[in-house]
């Protein structure tokens, strides 16, 4: 008792000290006074933190950005930098070399949005933009084949390379990974099934002569691409050579003497510019659900609690006597489906009209509606999100969330300077 | 680009080029946090021109200034996110190869 009593004013203690340094341009005999409380009552701080879901809408969705919402009250809602530090946690809860699921906590909605909008639309990956098709004479059409090959995730770092523009329209080994595919179904044979590992790197470069005049006999004939020899760039992709993230896509069939011989050049580009170069397959965000019961629930309500959850939010615990209360054991698998407090649907109109004549019994229904929803509060944590990327494979998860965010800071550096 | 007044300088619009609601909502949000900002808003002024104004109006301070603390206080805000991500799946792999080992 004295224990907490002790942490109790020592807390008073600091929010004083708190008070008085910080201050800034309210006077300290103000800040000093009795009536001036540090915190928001306790309703308001539920509005302000939690979005609170009743059975027709969610109420209090809106986060409180404006520093001076609750000048009145005394209280100072600005978030310093130092503040937002010791608060921001970052729980990793999955990660897998294709998706990682972490908690975000202490960020507001704004930024987390940013950084989901920005891996899915502006972090590069390599991606094939333009097939020469030299031969095609299966069953699909080439700019299907085209849109089919430009969809493969291209398992290849994209910081190794340039975006097409900054070379001036030349195609060269900084920009462009080439893959060849030539693949023949010999007549007499059952058909096959092109899949993405007939896709090969070529590191030298196209092969495909542009031009139809002849090729001079002492320099090389043009091709679609200009690569300079490349020694530093093939060591590069030794250990780990361009090449389809995954094997096992199917392109095409081929019947008994067809054939599809092309050439494929894959460039960076962000997810902007074409949904193929996201190099997220989903990135998204929910807040933490949080399920509140705000009064005992026993017995066979408790029953019927548990069972009606779709989510195995509740479980049962004895309390004793034969008696069974039941409890929130994983709230954050809720969905907020809202099915705990959903009112009963059991008697249909004719139903209805028929007990509406017996006052008792429809006053009894009235009182049962009413029940679940006063008896469970379901809630979300504004500030609370539980982030989960999912990666197309070629970049792994957690570097994509770094690289989100290092776009992020370039964004603001970029207008400060302009702004200097 | 910005659009103010020579004679007060705490109002003002800014258009940015090539930028759109991840920046803007973004920056939006850290404005309103500033004490010194009275009002702080953005638009789009058509979905197919890459362009956002952002207009803040200041207690005093000239707008062009406080912005720039804006993207500071943001750029700060992703250090650290960045930071504490990174640290968070160092641990959780740290504690996956221990899981490991017990095994």
């Amino acid at each position: 008792m004295s224990e907490s009593d002790d942490s109790m004013s020592e807390i008073d203690a600091q929010e004083q000290n708190h008070s008085n340094g910080v201050g800034g341009g309210i006077p300290d005999y103000i800040m000093n006074l009795d009536n001036i409380p540090a915190k928001l009552p306790t309703h308001l701080e539920l509005h302000k933190t939690r979005v609170i879901c009743n059975i027709d809408a969610p109420q209090h969705t809106d986060p409180i950005n404006y520093s001076g919402a609750y000048a009145a009250l005394g209280v100072d809602n600005s978030v310093r930098l130092d503040n937002f530090c010791q608060n921001f946690k970052v729980e990793v809860k999955r990660f897998t070399d294709e998706d990682i699921e972490f908690d975000m906590i202490g960020i507001d909605p704004a930024i987390a949005n940013a950084f989901r909008r920005i891996l899915i639309a502006e972090v590069p990956t390599m991606a094939i933009e333009r097939v020469y098709i030299a031969n095609n004479t299966s069953l699909i059409q080439d700019e299907v084949l085209a849109h089919r090959l430009g969809l493969i995730p291209i398992n290849a770092d994209p910081k190794l390379f340039e975006y097409p523009d900054n070379a001036g329209g030349e195609n060269n080994e900084k920009n462009t990974i080439v893959f060849k595919l030539h693949v023949h179904c010999v007549k007499g044979q059952p058909r096959i099934t092109v899949k993405s590992d007939a896709l090969k790197w070529l590191p030298n470069g196209s092969e495909l002569i542009a031009d139809d005049t002849k090729p001079n006999a002492e320099s090389k004939p043009k091709t679609f691409t200009s690569f300079r020899d490349n020694h530093d760039s093939k060591k590069k992709f030794a250990k780990n050579p361009p090449a389809p993230k995954n094997l096992d896509i199917i392109l095409a069939k081929l019947g008994p003497g067809q054939e599809i011989e092309l050439e494929a050049h894959a460039v960076k580009g962000i997810g902007k510019t074409h949904a193929k170069w996201s190099p997220v397959a989903t990135a998204w965000y929910r807040m933490l659900p949080e399920v509140v019961l705000m009064e005992d629930v026993v017995d066979e309500m408790a029953e019927e609690l548990v069972s009606k959850c779709p989510a195995k939010v509740f479980d049962i615990e004895d309390i004793g006597e034969g008696r069974r209360r039941a409890r929130v054991v994983n709230a954050r698998a809720c969905t907020l489906c809202r099915e705990c407090i959903r009112e009963k649907e059991s008697e249909d109109g004719a139903d209805k009209k028929e007990k509406e004549s017996e006052d008792g019994a429809d006053k009894a229904i009235v009182i049962k509606k009413k029940e679940w929803e006063d008896l469970i509060s379901l809630r979300r944590v504004k500030d609370h999100f539980i982030f989960t990327i999912e990666s197309t494979g070629a970049i792994s998860p957690d570097v994509l969330f770094t690289e989100a965010v290092k776009i992020l800071e370039d964004k603001c550096e970029r207008v400060i300077t302009e702004l200097s | 680009m910005e659009h103010g007044s020579y004679t007060d300088l705490s109002k003002s619009t800014f258009s940015l080029m090539d930028e759109d609601h991840t920046f803007a909502n973004s920056v939006r949000f850290t404005l309103n946090q500033d004490p010194r900002v009275t009002f702080c808003g953005y638009s789009i002024p058509h979905p197919s021109e890459n362009r956002v104004n952002v207009r803040v109006q200041t207690t005093g301070d000239p707008a062009c200034e406080v912005l720039k603390d804006g993207c500071q206080d943001l750029m700060l805000m992703c250090q650290h996110v960045r930071n504490t991500f990174e640290k968070a799946v160092n641990d959780f792999k740290t504690s996956k190869t221990e899981d490991h080992m017990d095994i």
